[in-house]
């Protein structure tokens, strides 16, 4: 009998040998206590969190958790439903009304995570003979929905404008065209080009989705993300978003104005056959949406967040993704995943938590300790992580 | 020289980049197993290759493509279908 399991053997070895050093699990930690969307405690120690996409720290506002209480109380733990069965409450509307609302677009649709709104819009719209163009660095989920459906797939090289437009000019003639981008690149916390590649799409007959879930309550005027802040929003076809980052609780969405787009509820397998958010869920979702479009001030104090902590990031001497802070995303780029594994941990140890990304997540085979910042963040605990980074760099010889 | 041969000899030239381990490259050269490229390297490789032949080649395409001969043999045929 031969093992289905041998394929992995080269991996488990990888982490095998990567254990022996000694260095903790850094994709095994458990967080014993939550004190707030910035600290948690983690093997007993007091650790202030950078790696949670938390980005408005809504997960305890007072309001959210009310909501989410009160829906409990009076709906009960779950909808044991799909979405087109039992599983539609007055909560899933309510969260699509106000995701209507947040985007000032005419239909939302809501699914249980940010992964499968991508999965299934994208399998969906795009069909045998038609075309996907998306940027080769797009997250796994847009990959696994172009997977999962029929249409020919085509990456172009990350954030490159002219890549975009040859290969759109070279589909077929007549052929159906998915242009896919995101707003908030999550590895390097990079922006996209919105402007020009929406631009480039539609004078080439595409349509446009464009995943803004790192932006979404950040980025923008009105904190729609991206292609807001662009002042192209209008001409975007589909936004992606997800509950699971500013948000604060879990599940995920597509916005639209296109006339047809309330089919998709009949047709879209992940959105059909799968049951649907609690209603405490949608009730915390409703609420911190809600929220976030009157949230100026916590936005503008993310935004000195991420500039402080990318300008004393740089000082102290570490590589970073990009130039300037773009987004919420800081990515401190590590020489291999020895160094970044050992960073890590030190940082763990002086009671600080980042994510550690390795490939296949990260783009050119990359370590990354990647930092997200929260509006909840004081400007204290900013300088607090600059010195945590500044002892950890030097025990570990990064710096 | 055929048009075949003119075909492999601009993807022998595409190749050269990214050869980090100076295999010798022959007809029956498998991308991965022989080159020992990951799926990174595959991307830009394909689409350098795409541009010097103003071909779409679809990741569905690539993905049944495991020789250079087989990627040949795929180009002639997306330039005669353009």
């Amino acid at each position: 009998m031969s093992d289905l399991f041998s394929k992995f053997d080269d991996l488990i070895a990888l982490r095998e040998g990567l254990l022996s050093t000694g260095v903790t699990d850094p994709f095994n930690l458990v967080m014993e206590k939550v004190e707030s969307p910035t600290v948690a405690i983690c093997n007993g120690r007091r650790t202030i969190l950078l790696g949670t996409y938390n980005y408005m720290g809504m997960t305890f506002d007072p309001d959210v958790v009310a909501a989410g209480k009160k829906a409990l109380d009076e709906f009960g733990s779950g909808t044991t439903g799909s979405r087109v069965l039992n599983g539609t409450y007055v909560g899933h509307r309510a969260v699509e009304d106000a995701l209507k609302d947040f985007y000032a677009m005419d239909h939302a649709m809501v699914f249980s995570t940010g992964y499968q709104a991508n999965l299934g819009i994208i399998s969906t719209i795009a069909g045998k003979g038609d075309y996907i163009i998306l940027d080769i660095d797009s997250h796994a989920s847009i990959y696994d929905g172009c997977a999962m459906g029929n249409a020919e797939i085509v990456p172009f090289r990350h954030n490159d404008i002219d890549a975009l437009e040859k290969r759109l000019k070279r589909v077929p003639a007549g052929a159906g065209k998915l242009v896919v981008l995101e707003g908030v690149y999550s590895m390097l916390g990079d922006i996209a080009p919105l402007k020009e590649m929406i631009a480039v799409s539609k004078a080439n007959g595409a349509m446009v989705l464009v995943d803004e879930a790192h932006s979404m309550g950040f980025i923008g005027e009105h904190g729609r993300g991206v292609a807001e802040a662009q002042g192209v929003i209008d001409d975007v076809d589909f936004i992606i978003g997800t509950f699971s980052k500013s948000v604060g609780t879990v599940g995920g969405f597509c916005v639209s104005n296109h006339p047809k787009f309330e089919i998709l509820r009949l047709v879209c397998r992940p959105y059909v056959f799968t049951a649907s958010l609690p209603p405490s869920v949608v009730a915390t979702a409703a609420t911190s949406i809600r929220k976030l479009m009157d949230s100026k001030a916590k936005r503008n104090h993310l935004w000195e967040n991420s500039k402080r902590l990318h300008a004393g990031l740089r000082q102290l001497g570490f590589k970073l993704g990009t130039e300037k802070s773009q987004s919420a995303i800081i990515a401190v780029i590590m020489p291999d995943l020895e160094t970044g594994a050992a960073m890590w941990e030190a940082l763990l140890k002086e009671g600080l938590y980042v994510n550690l990304a390795r490939p296949p997540a990260t783009p050119a085979g990359m370590t990354l300790l990647r930092c997200s910042l929260c509006a909840e963040h004081s400007s204290e605990q900013v300088e607090e992580i600059l010195g945590m980074f500044a002892a950890a760099g030097r025990t570990t010889g990064c710096i | 020289m055929t048009d075949r041969d003119e075909t492999y000899a601009k993807i022998f030239t595409l190749i050269e980049p990214f050869n980090k381990k100076g295999i010798d490259i022959e007809p029956g050269t498998r991308f991965a197993q022989d080159l020992e490229w990951d799926s990174l390297t595959v991307m830009d490789f394909v689409a350098s290759v795409e541009d010097e032949f103003d071909i779409l080649i679809s990741m569905n395409r690539a993905a049944e493509i495991e020789t250079v001969d087989q990627l040949v043999d795929a180009v002639r045929q997306l330039e005669s279908e353009r």
